[in-house]
């Protein structure tokens, strides 16, 4: 179980203390574990199921029932007892938000665990279920009436809730964690990211230093520049287009077929294995599409000169101005 | 403390003035409960934690993840560095708006003033016409690996459609960049670029006068690639790429182990 943050554990020592009637540093001293238990001095009846989580196998129809208990019950009920039992489902959601909070990227239905505060009169079965607004049967809410009390001010019956976490269903039904090999994001992800975030600040600073952007001379529609060529990332379709009847293989088609195609990759790609052995059809077609278009791209900047015919770079040179400073500079 | 005179010296008073600064009001609401610059840091899983909690942007990642995803080797930090390059792209894209003016009379020379009269223009300059090149290069490899690792696979599949969405952003960004120097490479690029839109089948003119504010490459053009260039593109992706960050933690974090 995770570290609870001292912040929670103070205020959920003062609610102890206030409805025993004893100081908040007893309570506190015996959540960490350093002072006796505190207990009133009271005889106490049976002790009474406070809560209960959903059952396991969820039935989705099925709204979770919340044992409440009859109100002389309740009313007799010592408030030590009524208290929720530390190593309970309840204390344990209501004391570990941290660890929902790095389990927060799951995406597994909610379930809400709501305490309720002070109820007069609890509920009949049921409404405590649809108190926490959710008809859906993955959510488990675990609620404990408590008999202590009733804040000051508050009209007799009224009965406050409070959310205290929203957690994972899978969190309240799977009592067994899955492991996990996990690290901290800070220090080992974010200083590879710093790392890496400094290493292209410093590749991009040295290259400007070095390489200058190409400036022509000022837009002309009288001199159409021969070639003429598109940015080096549209080179590859410009390309194609050389080979075919831009009427009828057009350029916007296998844009557009290969926008609308690549979106489809996980509707059309059915097999769950991401192991590299299992989805050797898959790898060879995205390393042909990536050949394909770096070779087109490569012919396109590097081996095509006036009007778009073949040439070779070492003997014609390079047509492509976006390069000019790449190729001579000082 | 007194100093030999009996009177409180300078040092102590700027100390006690900046510990009250420190512990006042005003300092306790900038920083949240538990934050190490409040309460100092020592290494422990809840300082590590308070570290990514308390920070806005570090917020984009979760507490912990898994051990795998942290090897430089599995992403290669590709999506990291994309979005570092967009940052980079807008911070030197916002200086070089000082001293650009969309217009056909003048772009150019104000290209020619930056690079001469402006200091760092040229430096700045370059920095964004390479970091460009190199975002559309690191999205497009980003994109590769996510499918080599089959990370598309449920239940991330509309992330991947997210992201197909922020490369082609990504290149539609780039090629209005490219017009805005106004020289004769901007001129014809774009020429060949919106010629090839025109190909288009059944609505190629209309995507053309639409690209081009015309039937061809003029000052309308410009402004309107602009536009789109410094505030539309920039606007759109940014929506994408807020979805596709969430999406990632949502979609439960770096995909595998293989």
């Amino acid at each position: 179980m995770a570290e609870i943050p001292e912040d929670l554990l103070r205020r959920s020592a003062e609610a102890r203390a206030k409805a025993l009637g004893v100081p908040v540093e007893d309570v506190l001293a015996e959540f960490k574990g350093e002072g006796p238990p505190v207990e009133i001095s009271q005889p106490d009846p049976e002790p009474e199921p406070v809560q209960e989580a959903a059952p396991e196998g969820s039935d989705s129809e099925e709204t979770p029932e919340v044992e409440a208990t009859p109100a002389e019950d309740v009313a007799e009920a010592i408030p030590a007892e009524a208290e929720i039992p530390e190593e309970s489902p309840a204390a344990m959601v209501a004391a570990s938000p941290g660890e929902t909070s790095s389990a927060g990227a799951e995406s597994e239905p909610a379930a809400a665990a709501v305490a309720t505060e002070a109820p007069e009169a609890p509920a009949p079965p049921g409404s405590n279920g649809s108190s926490n607004g959710s008809g859906n049967g993955k959510v488990a809410s675990v609620v404990s009436p408590r008999p202590s009390v009733p804040p000051a001010g508050l009209p007799e019956g009224v009965r406050t809730q409070r959310l205290l976490t929203v957690v994972k269903a899978r969190a309240i039904q799977n009592v067994k964690a899955e492991p996990s090999d996990k690290v901290n994001t800070w220090p080992h992800l974010m200083l590879m990211e710093f790392g890496a975030l400094l290493a292209i600040t410093g590749l991009l600073v040295v290259m400007s230093v070095i390489i200058h952007s190409p400036l022509l001379e000022p837009a002309n529609f009288n001199a159409t520049p021969n070639p003429s060529k598109a940015p080096w990332y549209f080179l590859g379709l410009q390309e194609l287009l050389s080979y075919f009847d831009p009427q009828i293989a057009g350029v916007m088609v296998p844009l557009f077929i290969g926008m609308i195609g690549f979106m489809m990759i996980p509707y059309i790609d059915k097999n769950p294995s991401t192991r590299p052995s299992d989805r050797k059809f898959a790898i060879m077609l995205y390393s042909v599409f990536l050949a394909g278009s770096a070779t087109l791209t490569i012919i396109g900047v590097l081996f095509r000169g006036r009007g778009f015919n073949w040439a070779y770079p070492w003997r014609d040179g390079v047509f492509f101005d976006d390069l000019k400073d790449w190729v001579n500079f000082e | 403390m007194a100093n030999g005179n009996g009177r409180v010296g300078l040092r102590e008073r700027i100390k006690e003035g900046t510990d009250k600064l420190w512990n006042s009001q005003l300092a306790d609401s900038i920083m949240r409960p538990g934050s190490p610059f409040k309460q100092g840091y020592s290494d422990s899983p809840r300082n590590r934690s308070y570290v990514v909690m308390n920070n806005v942007l570090y917020h984009l990642h979760p507490v912990k993840v898994k051990r795998h995803g942290v090897k430089l080797s599995y992403t290669l930090c590709l999506g990291g560095l994309s979005f570092f390059l967009f940052i980079l792209l807008t911070i030197t894209g916002i200086f070089l708006m000082f001293y650009y003016t969309p217009t056909a009379e003048l772009a150019y020379s104000d290209m020619e003033a930056l690079s001469t009269n402006v200091a760092f223009g040229s430096l700045v300059r370059n920095m964004h016409r390479w970091g460009a090149h190199l975002m559309v290069l690191s999205v497009f490899l980003h994109m590769s690996r996510v499918f080599y690792h089959g990370a598309y696979k449920p239940p991330r599949e509309f992330n991947w459609v997210v992201g197909v969405v922020l490369l082609f952003l990504t290149l539609f960004l780039s090629f209005s960049g490219y017009l805005l120097p106004w020289d004769q490479l901007a001129l014809w690029a774009v020429t060949v670029g919106s010629n090839m839109a025109g190909f288009s089948p059944v609505i190629g003119d209309q995507v053309k006068f639409a690209l081009l504010a015309g039937v061809e490459v003029t000052g309308a053009t410009l402004l309107r690639f602009y536009v789109l260039h410094v505030l539309a593109f920039p606007f759109i992706i940014v929506i994408f790429m807020a979805v596709h960050f969430w999406r990632v933690r949502k979609d439960g974090g770096i995909s595998g182990p293989l």
